[in-house]
């Protein structure tokens, strides 16, 4: 069995008085994609902004063998986590280059930084040619490989994707995808994505994790879940 | 009529003008610099630059030479600016707009207060930046305190430009105030950036303080209350979210009330500030953006 790289045990998270996380276990291995799948209000945002420290939690979370359940947001992203926040978190004041110098903030290595900025553009042609223009002036999809684009600058070993398919038309979604896939499969990044678009996400992850009022209801591998025609029709709704 | 008209003394005026401008576009910009991430008018940007100059008094006064005291108040400033923030803007950087508006006008008093309790309120003055003769330029003297007014209040913005622009943490600081929550997940501390932010509005404040206070026969703990009035009238001018409207908006301020306090009668010198204050009004009425200002973009 692959090495563990997220490991979140009766993860719980709240905002204010309101409950949101009734005790999440779930594990992202070394270079594997995972799905975080469920309706709304089912925790799924959730879930990914304890991980990022983003929201008040308590509970068991380990990245890479070290507890992370203590640490700042900040900090989470120094260790090697990339969180592409739910709505893309544009900076749209901001050109398009200055949104990737700013993924790298937390590198020193200048060399290598600059490197990555070709070889992350080369995957997102569109954003290469849109080097000074204002990231508030991107078409929708544009703006979400931006935000992945901007994460992947971090260098990251786990990149958290939150709805990267909100509000987009079906081909942009299916590029994306592919994208998120290819980044999985040749450069081993490993992926917790959550999305309510089962079918493009159970497509493109390994294995998959159902959420149902702050609690998993079912897991299993993509492949399983796809087939298993009692978890579609009172889970995933198709 | 029209050929008696003197061109000598527009073109001197103007300079003038420009020299006040330029002392307020300092204060301005860091009006800015605040608003933008704090999201906030701070009222008590002029006292904390008339505390500034106050130290910058004190250095002269034991011995430092204009500029010595210049940049070691610069620098003290900065400290302070970014010690404000952290012990009274923080604790209410969640809070809603109106109470850190009500915080700053308390800054307003507290400062004011400490610097009438540290400095008795005798007359003071600071000697004079630069010479005081006149500089011959195509035949029109110009007073050469004027054009070096200009020149450092225009070359401390552009050194702020500068940094905001082209240095990593100048980017990180625009992106906090953008988007702070996006901006912690890259890795940033946003909350130091905009410690960082009041600091240097804190010495851009200093700036002005300086360049006020030794056109001045004496001043005491009041010098920059209507300095902050022109200052506010110049960045709403230019847009209070654009460093450069604050800037421009500043200038033009200038020469305008300098030149209306010149060649009418009925303006003189008090009803200048009066004219700032109308133009405040007239661009809410009228253009609330201001001339370089723009909405807020965004596409979802």
């Amino acid at each position: 069995m692959a090495e563990p790289l997220l490991e979140l045990e009766d993860v719980t998270a709240r905002y204010g008085p309101v409950t949101a996380l009734h005790g999440i276990s779930l594990r992202v291995d070394q270079g594997e994609s995972v799905a975080v799948l469920g309706a709304n209000g089912a925790g799924k945002t959730t879930t990914l902004r304890a991980v990022s420290g983003t929201v008040r939690r308590s509970g068991k979370i380990a990245f890479g063998g070290k507890s992370i359940a203590r640490t700042a947001p900040e900090a989470v992203a120094r260790a090697g986590i990339a969180h592409v926040p739910e709505g893309r978190g544009t900076l749209t004041e901001l050109t398009v280059r200055e949104n990737l110098r700013l993924g790298a903030y937390t590198r020193r290595d200048r060399k290598a930084v600059a490197g990555d900025e070709r070889r992350v553009l080369s995957y997102f042609p569109q954003l290469a040619q849109r080097g000074s223009q204002r990231a508030g002036t991107l078409s929708g999809g544009e703006q979400q490989m931006l935000a992945l684009a901007r994460a992947l600058m971090l260098r990251p070993r786990l990149l958290l994707l939150d709805e990267p398919s909100l509000g987009l038309a079906p081909l942009v979604v299916a590029e994306i995808f592919r994208i998120v896939r290819e980044l999985n499969e040749r450069e081993g990044l490993a992926v917790l994505v959550v999305e309510q678009n089962a079918v493009v996400a159970l497509d493109a992850t390994a294995r998959a994790y159902v959420l149902e009022v702050g609690k998993v209801a079912v897991e299993g591998t993509s492949a399983d879940l796809q087939r298993d025609e009692a978890v579609r029709r009172s889970y995933l709704g198709y | 009529m029209l050929l008696a008209f003197d061109w000598t003394q527009l073109a001197q005026q103007i300079v003038i003008g420009l020299a006040s401008g330029g002392v307020w576009a300092t204060l301005a910009v860091a009006l800015v610099v605040i608003y933008r991430s704090t999201g906030v008018i701070n009222f008590a940007q002029g006292e904390m630059a008339m505390f500034s100059t106050f130290i910058a008094w004190s250095l002269v006064h034991h011995g430092f030479s204009y500029w010595g005291a210049f940049f070691l108040t610069l620098a003290i400033s900065f400290a302070g600016g970014v010690a404000i923030e952290r012990a009274v803007i923080r604790p209410v950087e969640r809070a809603p707009v109106l109470t850190v508006v009500i915080v700053t006008l308390g800054l307003f008093f507290v400062v004011n207060g400490a610097a009438r309790w540290i400095w008795s309120p005798e007359t003071r003055s600071l000697p004079n930046a630069f010479s005081t003769r006149p500089i011959d330029v195509a035949g029109v003297a110009f007073s050469i305190s004027d054009l070096g007014t200009i020149a450092v209040s225009l070359g401390a913005v552009a050194l702020l430009w500068v940094f905001f622009r082209f240095t990593k943490l100048g980017l990180a600081s625009r992106a906090a105030a953008v988007n702070p929550e996006a901006t912690r997940l890259v890795g940033v501390r946003v909350s130091w950036m905009l410690a960082l932010g009041w600091g240097l509005a804190a010495a851009m404040g200093a700036v002005s303080g300086m360049l006020t206070a030794p056109a001045l026969a004496s001043f005491d703990q009041n010098l920059m209350q209507p300095i902050l009035l022109y200052a506010f009238a110049g960045a709403v001018l230019g847009g209070i979210d654009s460093p450069l409207g604050a800037v421009i908006g500043s200038l033009l301020l200038g020469v305008l009330v300098n030149l209306l306090g010149t060649y009418v009668d009925w303006v003189g010198s008090e009803l200048r500030l009066p004219v700032a204050l109308a133009v405040i009004l007239g661009v809410l009425l009228i253009r609330p953006a201001g001339l370089f200002g723009r909405p807020v973009e965004q596409r979802v």
